[in-house]
């Protein structure tokens, strides 16, 4: 299936990118970022949240196809 | 259902004590209300590390941000009698001094407005993904965490 997968903030400087597309078989969004780490190991050690379709979602939550997933770091509104 | 449409909140840049002025100018027509209270976030020259803050650069998901501040809004009008409501935040470069976010909520009577502001802007700074990097002076920077 075809994701597409979006950085924010901080975590743009671990990926050097902002947006990507992403081809992958079905998973969870715990094995989405294993594939994602392994690809930008920065990515292990920054916290973030996970939305999908943006709307938060926990670890175990199964991606569809042409969902934007998107890695959001620690909120700094107002 | 048709889905309402969403408010774009975002501002490029600081926002004006004009504009903040004009928004509550525009106001004079809606007699009911008894009440006005108003949240103005301004970015603080923190320091840090002997470095001091100069400015912050704002970033979002501007899709999901717009979708969160859409449901704070309807959660507040649910909770509290208020009359309007109104919420504007920066994005790009904001200095030190500037204003980076405006709360706006009437009411025809004072109780509610002070409940309802704290509610919404603690509802901000929570759930709505808005990323800001310090920069500092010597043009280093490090990323803003709400706390």
């Amino acid at each position: 299936m075809e994701l597409t997968i979006k950085y924010f903030g901080m975590l743009t400087e671990a990926t050097e990118i902002d947006k990507e597309s992403f081809t992958t078989e079905a998973c969870s969004v715990s094995q989405l970022l294993k594939k994602l780490q392994s690809t930008y190991p920065k990515l292990q050690n920054v916290d973030f949240k996970v939305a999908v379709d943006q709307q938060l979602v926990t670890l175990d939550y199964i991606i569809s196809n042409e969902a934007e997933v998107a890695l959001l770091p620690p909120f700094a509104g107002g | 259902m048709e889905k309402k449409k969403l408010k774009n909140v975002f501002i490029n840049g600081a926002i004006s004590s004009e504009f903040i002025g004009e928004s509550i100018a525009k106001h004079q027509t809606k007699t009911s209300i008894g009440a006005h209270n108003i949240f103005l976030g301004q970015v603080r020259a923190d320091e840090i590390e002997g470095k001091t803050v100069s400015a912050i650069d704002y970033t979002a998901y501007e899709e999901m941000a717009n979708l969160k501040f859409h449901e704070i809004r309807e959660a507040t009008f649910e909770k509290y009698d208020l009359t309007c409501m109104h919420i504007y935040h920066s994005l790009g470069t904001v200095n030190i001094g500037e204003i980076c976010l405006f709360v706006f909520v009437s009411s025809p009577h004072r109780k509610v407005v002070f409940e309802a502001l704290e509610y919404v802007v603690e509802a901000i700074k929570a759930e709505v993904p808005v990323f800001g990097k310090e920069i500092f002076e010597d043009q280093t920077h490090q990323w803003k965490q709400n706390t």
